[in-house]
């Protein structure tokens, strides 16, 4: 047990995100800038975002197409390196330059899954080789036959038959892809799974078993997600934790239940309006015109200044600080003191 | 009772393979009265894009309607000719598809691909068809329409670029708009402004839609009545908030159950519908959804059920036929899910 938890204080976050940004150059080559004129292009995917998720808990992110969203998973497992910032997993630095050992070590810890499930798999492989690699990567069991134990233990624990390891991922259907992608992921005893879209590619029905298996594991296993997401509806059904993006800055944060119900900065109010709702109660809908400006060249000050009902002059040109509110913290200048 | 604008009766869409031939929509009915706007709803593979295919005659060989009609306004329209069709088609028949880039062709300007449409259907000068495609730019909110009239699809945005489709649908006043999947590509802030344009431009028009989606809260701001199709079958269709809120098929009600909401407690265990659709070549004897259904007894393993009236809506589902030997404890289980079966027997009453 470690001190802070024995003193009854929360423990430490198991993930910590702290000033990442993401600079991409989408300029031309040297020679062509040279002829043609032009300078340097560079597009911010991530903008200075802050946030940690708790050992056993579910962080959401939530954003349209453009936010970051995609960018932030790739660095949370180390796929793509953070321009500035850093995010580390027990202390440990995910592009850091600790000893190879422990990266090893902290690697096997982290594990994905990816939002088509048509893709993720290599249709040459049978699921039993497929569930078996991240075991024989990380060299956890020598022996062939613990192995072929284990996969089928995996496949059981997701749903799946384990003679179903047998086949090839062509003759699943996409809930049970996604099901073979899950095995897979917890092949490595990971503790901490990142959920890219995990159900976007599904259909309703298949959504709701692959959700709530998702939450099962989380509850047997212990496990801590990062769930990205650009439906709020199944954010609302797994977070504990959401961070609302908006051109690669975070507006938003909050416990899933303050964020849905009382939620602050006008770009969370006007997604939540913007749901179709199912329930058809008529609601008073906030409704925003205008589309996500092009993030090469975004609004100075706040970036979502056009598009937000609330308007006022400094919107325009500072951008705003972080605000803690309670629970939540929100970037909006409407929540400054004063 | 007025005439239907579009009137489906008993279609059949096949795919010969060698495997033997693939039924992918069976004896599907259905009317659009004027002015109605039908959503069809299901999952991957349940036939709703093909249905509409089927309807504007676009279904790709080898798949053809293998029988049944489709009549629009009382005139079939099933076994005209290409070249009839396609003065149907644009003319009386809009089409709105999911992917805008590929319903406008890059090499054209805005302007000139609603002039075409427009001059192709209509006898009127090149002059009053540009004044008429400004007309609609601005009807569809398009910003700057005159300057906007020789910019290139691709200088549009997205949503900006669905605007630009809704107005090459409606330019000719067509008695029918078929929408397929036509938010399903855009960011949620941007499906809100869509959906209420479609709205909004097809009322103002008098024009019929039917809205293919596989995203029931689009359906349930949208549509009059719902369709909901299963394995290339009628499963449910009624008025829309008959079928969302006490939905009578178990397909339907299953899947209602399974969509996560905004409202509800968030901690609940989604309700789940075991199992997927069956593949084209392996759907089951009897009642399409026999082995996931929960109430499924000996007559859905073996026979097929017609569509049933069931509250305000129609069912195809043999616990809205009162000749069905309702095993009690099934009848009670039904009941109690908000199900209106047909007779209860007494056994099971308290």
């Amino acid at each position: 047990m470690t001190d802070a938890a024995r003193n009854g204080e929360p423990a430490p976050p198991l993930v910590e995100v702290k000033g990442l940004r993401r600079v991409f150059d989408l300029s031309k080559p040297l020679l062509n800038r040279l002829l043609e004129g032009g300078g340097r292009v560079s597009l911010t995917a991530v903008d200075g975002v802050d946030f940690s998720i708790r050992r056993g808990e579910t962080f959401a992110l939530v954003g349209e197409s453009g936010s970051g969203k995609s960018t932030i998973a790739k660095m949370a497992v180390g796929l793509l390196r953070p321009s500035a910032g850093s995010v580390t997993i027990d202390g440990i630095d995910v592009a850091g330059k600790a000893s190879a050992d422990t990266q090893r070590r902290m690697r096997r810890r982290i594990q994905m899954i990816f939002q088509d499930p048509y893709a993720s798999l290599n249709p040459r492989w049978r699921v039993h080789a497929i569930v078996e690699e991240p075991i024989k990567a990380f060299g956890m069991l020598p022996d062939a036959k613990e192995r072929a134990a284990r996969v089928g233990e995996l496949l059981s624990l997701v749903g799946l038959d384990p003679r179903d390891g047998q086949k090839f991922p062509h003759e699943f259907s996409g809930g049970q892809r996604q099901r073979i992608a899950i095995a897979r992921a917890l092949a490595s005893e990971p503790n901490f799974i990142v959920c890219d879209e995990p159900t976007s590619a599904l259909d309703v029905s298949v959504q709701a078993q692959v959700l709530n298996l998702l939450r099962e594991l989380q509850d047997r296993l212990g496990l801590t997600y990062l769930f990205i997401s650009h439906n709020l509806a199944v954010v609302r059904h797994v977070a504990t934790r959401v961070g609302v993006l908006y051109l690669g800055r975070l507006v938003e944060e909050a416990p899933a239940r303050e964020l849905f119900s009382d939620p602050k900065h006008p770009y969370t109010r006007m997604l939540l309006d913007a749901v179709p709702d199912i329930e058809m109660e008529g609601k008073e809908r906030l409704t925003i015109a205008g589309e996500i400006p092009n993030p090469v060249n975004p609004p100075s000050g706040c970036h979502f200044n056009p598009r937000c009902p609330f308007v006022m002059p400094h919107c325009k040109t500072v951008v705003p600080p972080v605000l803690d509110r309670g629970n939540a913290r929100v970037r909006c200048h409407l929540f400054a003191e004063g | 009772m007025t005439e239907p604008v579009l009137s489906v009766r008993n279609l059949i869409v096949e795919f010969p393979t060698r495997r033997g031939v693939l039924r992918a929509i069976d004896d599907l009915s259905f009317d659009i009265a004027p002015g109605e706007v039908l959503g069809v709803v299901g999952e991957s593979g349940a036939g709703k894009s093909l249905t509409g295919a089927a309807i504007i005659g676009l279904l790709e060989p080898p798949g053809r309607v293998a029988g049944g009609e489709i009549r629009l306004a009382g005139e079939r329209i099933d076994n005209l000719s290409p070249e009839r069709m396609r003065t149907i088609r644009g003319k009386r028949i809009g089409m709105i598809f999911q992917d805008p880039l590929t319903s406008l062709n890059p090499l054209y300007r805005i302007g000139d691909q609603l002039t075409e449409t427009i001059l192709t259907h209509e006898p009127i000068s090149a002059r009053a068809a540009r004044d008429k495609a400004l007309r609609l730019l601005e009807e569809v909110g398009i910003p700057a329409a005159e300057t906007r009239l020789s910019a290139y699809p691709h200088q549009f945005s997205g949503g900006m670029r669905q605007r630009v489709v809704i107005a090459l649908a409606l330019a000719v006043d067509p008695q029918l708009v078929i929408a397929d999947e036509p938010t399903t590509a855009l960011d949620v802030s941007v499906q809100a402004q869509i959906i209420a344009l479609l709205k909004r431009i097809c009322a103002d028009r008098g024009a019929s839609v039917m809205l293919i989606t596989h995203d029931m809260g689009v359906i349930a701001e949208t549509a009059d009545r719902v369709c909901v199709l299963y394995a290339g079958r009628l499963a449910e269709i009624g008025p829309v908030r008959d079928v969302v809120k006490r939905p009578q098929h178990p397909y339907a009600s299953g899947l209602m159950a399974a969509i996560p909401s905004l409202a509800g407690d968030p901690d609940e265990k989604l309700a789940q519908i075991p199992g997927s659709m069956p593949r084209l070549g392996a759907i089951p004897r009897g009642c399409a959804f026999n082995p996931r259904c929960g109430y499924a007894f000996d007559r859905c393993r073996t026979e097929r059920p017609d569509a049933y009236p069931a509250g305000a809506s129609q069912a195809a589902c043999f616990l809205h036929d009162a000749a069905s030997a309702l095993p009690p404890e099934v009848a009670g289980r039904a009941a109690e899910a908000g199900i209106q079966v047909a007779r209860v027997p007494a056994e099971a009453r308290p």
